[in-house]
């Protein structure tokens, strides 16, 4: 029903692991990264989001336009 | 509390996106939704996939995520028998035996099962009991969450600069979650819950799975971990033979039967709050396989939840010498050494003072071990994906309760005792009316809470044993066709009084007569409440089943052609040599049980 639930997951990481990724880059070495034992957490797992994020989006826009090119060849015998 | 962290603008700005992708999908949803099915049963249209997620996500409220991390600093990794015995074999069953009549049926929901079984007083009991306690588990949810927030003191910024007083935190915090709830299941029903609740799903594998991974490493790996803690905490078998070997206190026996068997199986088997999500998916084959799909990341959910409990205890303890754990496991206050602590006492939230027992050590408060291992570990941004995972979680733990909560008040007692006939208009808007009402309860529910914390742990006692011996007429209900509605409703009726008499007649060690029980004579004691939570079960369900036995043997049974498709043996069984091997739910069911060994023996 409705929409592809991995549109929205795709999205929504894809937004949070660019923003992990920039803030990290951006905050490199900073102190905060002490508590992270001096791993740049934010960098790391924000390029694993980010590429989960993606992965998401493609999957659901290729069933997408699976579906389209399924319906568009269904209809015109139809008619 | 010391490492207290001020929280930075992208960990707000990650909880304020994340709460505008869920009402997003709430209003992108609402275009869909004209039918009152389609609103409370989202069409019967979900993936198998989705709805497996949804299964699992839907159970994984806060009080999961915050309770298991918490037994896990208490227990250790016995803790993970409530996945590993008290979750998976449920789920199997579930999903081979059982889903084919909850969905062949087309019933809308599990009271509606019992009323094409039964009859309408079985039907009620279920319908009934099943709605009360939702909202008051959506209320504990929502008590929960503005309590932890208050505790943690992590929204006290903002509050500041508005020049807000700090008390209003629990307020606002309760308002906030119930709106968005509300808002995204009003918009898009049964449909925006689940979907939200895979989205939970991610987002709690994004915020966890990190923190168990600096938490290991910082330990030492496994082995670190088992060089610092009592052998007992880092096997989950090896001590079950007597309950003063184990940190349960509890033996194999009511292990299996009261957790493994009882209540696991009434909880995952019996629950519309679950079943519910299976009963959404879009064919039979798809119903069955959504808890066997839910089970995989169900076995693995231990490393995510319970893990941090056993490193927040194995970094607040002192160094452990090898060893000297082996005969018995340390009782919790024992641990108190509190040096550099994960584990914070508790601290009265009126008065500020740390709460005391009585040798005048601090009491630990083992609720906050996820949350203040999040402020440990992370630095700003994943702190905010940290915190908005535990948020998300308490939110669908709520939105679970209210999509079976306006179900059942929409079909099992709106439709069945007000209105009998009526457009389906009628129920729409009711279903939507419903919903506005559950959270209203809710928040009711989460005040009464935070007033009554007595009458509340009563209630929830009361429930307890409403639900203890309920998967015994289940059982007999689906797999003895003789069995007859007044053998239904008795024998749950003195199940429950079992349940209740057992506890009045029982009490833990070092209890006195009252909640924990003996409130009628102490007649036993078990080694602790969890050996008598499971015992109570195991009296009730086996009462439940032999009364049920014999009314049914003493009234009258229904004749077999209305019973069709309604028990296993006047069903006919689904063809699954049609399906692709990785669709057959006996085999998927068979796989999962053997990984699910697998695990027991790796940790035994």
């Amino acid at each position: 029903m409705g929409f592809d639930i991995r549109l929205p997951i795709g999205y929504l990481f894809t937004i949070f692991g660019a923003m992990l990724v920039l803030f990290g880059l951006f905050t490199a070495n900073a102190d905060m990264y002490q508590r992270s034992l001096g791993i740049n957490i934010d960098l790391w797992w924000g390029g694993i989001l980010l590429i989960f994020g993606l992965l998401m989006t493609f999957a659901a826009r290729k069933a997408q336009s699976r579906n389209r090119t399924a319906q568009s060849e269904r209809r015109p015998p139809s008619k | 509390m010391n490492h207290t962290q001020e929280l930075q603008w992208i960990d707000y700005l990650v909880m304020i996106i994340y709460f505008g992708f869920v009402l997003g999908i709430g209003f992108v949803l609402k275009r869909f939704m004209r039918t009152s099915s389609e609103f409370l049963t989202a069409g019967r249209s979900i993936p198998a996939w989705v709805a497996g997620l949804a299964f699992l996500s839907a159970n994984l409220g806060a009080q999961e995520v915050i309770g298991m991390a918490a037994s896990g600093a208490k227990y250790g990794i016995a803790t993970s028998h409530f996945y590993w015995l008290g979750a998976i074999p449920a789920m199997v069953f579930v999903g081979i035996f059982m889903m084919p009549f909850y969905y062949g049926s087309k019933a809308h929901s599990v009271p509606v099962y019992l009323l094409l079984r039964f009859d309408k007083k079985t039907r009620s009991l279920n319908a009934m009991t099943f709605a009360v306690m939702t909202v008051m588990s959506s209320g504990i949810s929502m008590y929960a969450m503005a309590l932890l927030i208050q505790t943690l003191h992590i929204f006290d910024a903002p509050f500041q600069m508005l020049g807000l007083p700090n008390s209003w935190v629990f307020h606002v915090s309760i308002i906030v979650s119930a709106v968005i709830v509300l808002g995204y299941i009003v918009l898009g029903g049964l449909t925006s819950a689940i979907y939200n609740e895979v989205l939970q799903f991610f987002l709690i594998v994004a915020g966890f799975a990190p923190l168990v991974f600096l938490g290991l490493r910082n330990v030492g790996g496994w082995s670190g971990l088992k060089e610092k803690l009592p052998s007992s905490f880092v096997h989950a078998w090896s001590g079950m033979g007597s309950p003063h070997n184990n940190p349960l206190g509890v033996e194999w026996f009511s292990l299996v039967m009261g957790l493994g068997f009882v209540l696991s199986f009434g909880y995952w088997c019996t629950d519309f709050l679950v079943v519910q999500r299976a009963m959404a998916a879009d064919s039979m084959s798809a119903a069955r396989r959504t808890p066997l799909i839910a089970a995989v990341p169900k076995m693995l959910f231990p490393f995510l939840v319970i893990l941090p409990g056993l490193i927040a205890l194995a970094l607040t303890q002192p160094a452990h010498s090898a060893g000297s754990g082996e005969s018995s496991a340390p009782k919790s206050a024992e641990v108190a050494n509190v040096h550099e602590s994960l584990i914070a006492p508790q601290v009265n939230v009126e008065t500020g003072q740390v709460v005391k027992d009585k040798e005048g050590n601090p009491v630990l408060d083992y609720n906050t071990v996820i949350p203040q291992m999040l402020l440990h570990y992370f630095p700003s941004g994943m702190l905010g994906l940290g915190l908005t995972a535990l948020l998300a979680s308490f939110m669908s733990g709520m939105a679970g309760n209210v999509t079976a909560f306006n179900t059942v008040c929409t079909y099992d007692i709106y439709r069945a005792y007000i209105r009998k006939e009526a457009s389906d208009e009628h129920y729409f808007r009711v279903a939507h009316f419903m919903t506005v009402f559950g959270v209203v309860l809710s928040v009711g529910a989460a005040y009464f809470a935070a007033a009554f914390n007595n009458i509340m742990d009563i209630l929830q006692l009361v429930f307890a044993f409403v639900n203890a011996p309920l998967f015994a007429t289940f059982l007999l209900g689906m797999f003895w066709k003789r069995t007859t509605g007044h053998g239904a409703f008795f024998g749950l009726l003195s199940g429950i009084t079992a349940a209740a008499l057992h506890q009045g007649l029982t009490i833990p060690e070092g209890s006195v007569p009252g909640i924990k029980g003996g409130w009628i004579a102490v007649v036993n004691t078990y080694s602790s409440e969890m050996a008598q939570n499971f015992w109570t079960a195991i009296f009730a369900w086996t009462t439940c089943f032999i009364v049920t036995i014999v009314i049914s043997l003493a009234t009258k049974p229904r004749p077999d052609n209305e019973l069709k498709g309604l028990v296993y043996s006047l069903t006919e069984r689904e063809h699954e040599a049609s399906l692709a091997w990785y669709q057959r739910p006996v085999l998927l069911g068979v796989v999962v049980l053997c990984l699910t060994l697998v695990l027991n023996i790796i940790f035994f």
